[in-house]
């Protein structure tokens, strides 16, 4: 009861603070805007170095929505997600080897193997919330490399080398730096639009009720399971697609690209950008991938630059660069109300 | 008439606590019944059975003639069950609206798909999710920013807020424990009405309430209970003048003690 006596004490907001720059923020054309500047990285620098650097952010990126489904949205605590890359991963790089095929083609198989991974690691901890959820999936994502460190099929502790292109369609070869970065930039495009996409339907919301009160959420008819297992289902898809483009940009996959590090960085850039806000994670994940590199001059203490950063961020903003934004628009068909409210404040 | 909620010798134990013990009761369309009793009498325990939250030690809970006895909340939900909870069970960070389209889950109307291709069915089941969130928001006569998170209101609002969200689950069997609680009294004058409303739809209202002066208002039927067993049951009229409630909330006396009917 004592809450709910705060509440009532608690300083009201009765309108959404929208100001100018929060509307530009909110506007729809803004995931163009970073698409076109994706698009335009290479005309400023294409060296080999750079591509490298930005194919490995797109990927990160891809990785980091898929995770914001699981903890930003689902509120499942999944301390080895990166184990859904290494299944995707190993998935493409084994069948395209063996049997000679374009890594394109390994999709379908990548998908399945995925999903099974997310069912098996989804099913048996539905029951667990918060922290011990955490420790089963870093569990988890510590048996899946251990395992591929340790199979012949997998390569041993040296993994997969040589792993064909993506697709040769004649002389044409997605393979080159610049083209794999435009198809990876497209192909990460589209699974972060889906992903916020996803968090505004009818889904979304249904994890989003499971986060907040979970018992809320069932006695409205919410199956709670099904709708946990959907979220860990949906981010493994994404891991496993992350892992395809990863194979396709290396052409090797071994365990050591699937340690908890990688797990903890991509789990650093959903909180870091802001929980359950696609926009904010698609920022946090560009700092965390290229935020290391662009710290390079420091040398031995570019690491200690990094960590001191993301320290600084975290005291000041913990709620990530760009939280999701709690507010809607209301009725009326040009949130009329809202408007005034806004402009009443800022007076 | 059929009952919508059958409930039939339900008991639950808690180790060696009894805290329902046998209690029968039966509820129709439009009728409004109380489950009054002391603290401790096993109201919510009830509640909690009747909506699956607790799996019942024995008994049987009937919905529209469905056994759903021990089945999951959800199930319990979808065969046609709505409840609030005695503490807010909102969900604090999201919108007014989104809180009430939790209640719309079950129609369904878009999947994953439709969702990622925004499809015009997609379209079309989002639009239909917000004008019946603002359809019920409209019938509790919540007033106030809907598109804010239930957090910033102020208590009277998100108890607002929540039967709105219950209301949208159309359900044929609302539940409501302690929908007075921390009300001022024209808040509950607005409430009495509000159950009214509810009742006219067709639905049928169980509450838990501490009001007195309210439940003998609103109820067509007063169970009493008290340390899990069924100890009154009647109209307001019968149960206000039954010595066995009389004794329950006054505690025997020789002298002889009269229901002021505000206990």
């Amino acid at each position: 009861m004592s809450e709910n006596v705060d509440s009532t004490q608690a300083p009201r907001k009765i309108g959404p603070p929208l100001s100018r720059i929060s509307r530009l923020f909110e506007s729809k054309q803004l995931g163009w805007v970073a698409l076109g500047g994706a698009l335009l990285a290479p005309f400023v620098t294409a060296t080999p170095y750079s591509l490298n650097v930005m194919t490995t952010a797109a990927i990160f990126v891809l990785l980091a929505s898929g995770l914001n489904i699981v903890v930003g949205y689902c509120g499942l605590l999944d301390l080895g997600y990166i184990a859904f890359m290494a299944v995707g991963a190993y998935t493409a790089g084994i069948l395209s080897k063996s049997f000679d095929l374009p890594l394109i083609f390994t999709i379908p198989a990548v998908l399945v193997m995925t999903i099974l991974a997310g069912l098996i690691i989804g099913a048996p901890t539905l029951r667990l919330r918060s922290d011990y959820l955490a420790i089963v999936t870093l569990g988890f994502g510590e048996i899946t490399r251990i395992t591929a460190n340790n199979l012949t099929i997998t390569g041993g502790p040296s993994g997969i080398f040589g792993i064909p292109g993506l697709l040769t369609i004649g002389r044409f070869d997605v393979q080159q730096p610049a083209v794999l970065y435009y198809v990876t930039v497209l192909v990460v495009a589209l699974f972060v639009l889906a992903s916020a996409r996803l968090g505004k339907s009818r889904l979304g919301r249904a994890w989003r009720f499971v986060r907040e009160d979970e018992d809320a959420a069932e006695a409205m008819g919410i199956h709670t399971y099904k709708v946990k297992l959907l979220a860990y289902i949906f981010g493994a898809i994404w891991g496993g697609c992350g892992g395809v483009l990863f194979a396709a940009h290396l052409s090797a996959v071994s365990p050591q690209s699937f340690i908890f590090l990688q797990s903890a960085l991509v789990l650093m850039a959903v909180v870091l950008g802001g929980m359950g806000n696609m926009r904010g994670v698609v920022i946090g994940a560009l700092v965390i991938s290229l935020l290391p590199e662009l710290l390079r001059d420091l040398a031995a203490q570019r690491y200690l630059a990094f960590g001191l950063l993301l320290v600084i961020v975290m005291v000041f903003r913990p709620q990530g660069f760009w939280p999701a934004r709690g507010y809607e628009r209301d009725r009326g068909s040009d949130g009329a109300d809202e408007a005034a409210v806004a402009r009443g404040e800022s007076r | 008439m059929t009952a919508i909620l059958e409930v039939k010798d339900l008991q639950i134990a808690f180790g060696g606590v009894k805290a329902v013990d046998g209690l029968s009761f039966s509820a129709h369309e439009r009728e409004i019944i109380a489950v009054i009793g002391p603290n401790g009498a096993g109201k919510t325990s009830a509640f909690n059975c009747i909506t699956g939250f607790y799996k019942p030690t024995s008994g049987s809970v009937l919905l529209n003639g469905l056994d759903t006895t021990g089945k999951r909340p959800a199930d319990i939900a979808a065969a046609g069950v709505s409840r609030t909870f005695q503490n807010l069970r909102l969900f604090p960070d999201l919108t007014v609206l989104d809180n009430v389209r939790a209640g719309m889950h079950l129609y369904g109307g878009q999947n994953w798909a439709d969702a990622i291709l925004h499809t015009p069915r997609f379209k079309r089941s989002e639009a239909m999710y917000t004008e019946e969130a603002h359809h019920w928001l409209d019938f509790v006569s919540f007033e106030g920013a809907r598109g804010v998170p239930v957090r910033n209101l102020s208590y009277g609002q998100q108890k607002r807020v929540e039967i709105a969200r219950a209301l949208a689950r159309k359900a044929d069997l609302l539940l409501l424990d302690e929908p007075a609680a921390g009300l001022n009294y024209s808040e509950k004058q607005q409430l009495l009405a509000l159950c009214r409303r509810i009742r006219d739809l067709g639905t049928a209202i169980v509450l838990i309430e501490h009001d007195m002066g309210l439940v003998m208002e609103l109820s067509e039927r007063i169970i009493v209970m008290n340390f899990g067993r069924e100890i009154a049951v009647g109209t307001p009229a019968e149960v206000k003048a039954n010595p066995a409630v009389i004794e329950a909330y006054l505690g025997k006396d020789d002298e002889g003690v009269q229901s002021n009917g505000d206990a």
